[in-house]
């Protein structure tokens, strides 16, 4: 098995390109992909750190970052849903409704 | 360990390409696509790390229903047919600085930090398997167990109150 430096760089550098995703992007759904990206990132964090302690608690906690996510991809994806339907866009610079 | 790190390396390779397939891509499905190569190989990864249990939960939940969810929507939405925006126009230099100042703290703390991480230990058989993972779901993590059920049942009920049409109220 690798060192355990290198899972943690490449969690890193899956981290970092979701959250670019989130920041760049304009498309909502992208987004929403960028985010799940990050979530699988710290997965792979806790995955490796379960494997060297030699702990199934890590993978435990991936279960239910597992069942988060799919629960927030849900209503998220509904939210994207409702908007579009009225907006006709899914474009979350013109989503300022709420804003001042 | 020659072995190990080459198809180390080459997981790796495939995820980061897809990972920035899917960020980079002007199409929407494409994106969706990249994104399920990037779980497909995760869960690979989560196979070589001795998780069997998470590594098929994760090809099944994400890969299998999460990504249909998304393709899904985004076939509904019709979105890969909408041109997308320009972004503001200080967003992106702010963006990527970040990012190399993010990365720049990661090195830091991956690479040169003062103590160790454990080595590498043989794994004791059963790791990862479904029977360890039911023992700790059933009996430390059971208050977390249930709240996830009821989470769900939440989540659930959340979309079908959101995605109702409201006709009803607004005609007539």
């Amino acid at each position: 098995m690798v060192p355990i430096e290198y899972y943690l760089g490449l969690s890193f550098i899956l981290f970092l390109i979701g959250a670019l995703g989130v920041l760049i992007r304009r498309n909502a759904i992208i987004i929403f992909m960028s985010v799940e990206l990050m979530l699988n990132a710290a997965n792979l964090v806790f995955i490796a750190f379960a494997r060297s302690y030699q702990s199934m608690d890590g993978q435990v906690i991936v279960f239910f970052v597992m069942g988060v996510a799919a629960a927030e991809v849900a209503i998220g994806l509904a939210l994207i849903v409702a908007i579009f339907r009225t907006k006709h866009s899914i474009d979350v610079d013109q989503m300022h409704s709420l804003g001042g | 360990m020659i072995p190990d790190t080459i198809l180390f390396i080459l997981l790796a390779l495939v995820a980061l390409l897809s990972a920035l397939g899917m960020l980079l891509s002007k199409n929407t499905v494409y994106s969706a696509l990249y994104l399920i190569l990037n779980f497909a190989t995760i869960a690979v990864l989560y196979l070589i790390l001795g998780a069997s249990f998470i590594a098929l939960a994760q090809i099944t939940v994400y890969a299998g229903a999460i990504m249909v969810l998304f393709l899904f929507v985004i076939m509904l939405l019709g979105t890969e047919r909408l041109p997308e925006a320009e972004a503001l126009p200080w967003q992106r230099p702010l963006a990527v600085s970040s990012a190399v100042l993010l990365a720049v703290l990661a090195v830091y703390v991956i690479f040169i930090r003062p103590e160790t991480f454990p080595g590498v230990t043989p794994l004791t058989p059963g790791f990862g398997s479904p029977y360890e993972i039911g023992t700790l779901l059933f009996n430390k993590y059971l208050l977390p167990f249930e709240i996830i059920s009821v989470l769900l049942l939440v989540a659930m009920i959340g979309v079908i109150v959101l995605t109702r049409r409201r006709d009803r109220k607004n005609q007539g």
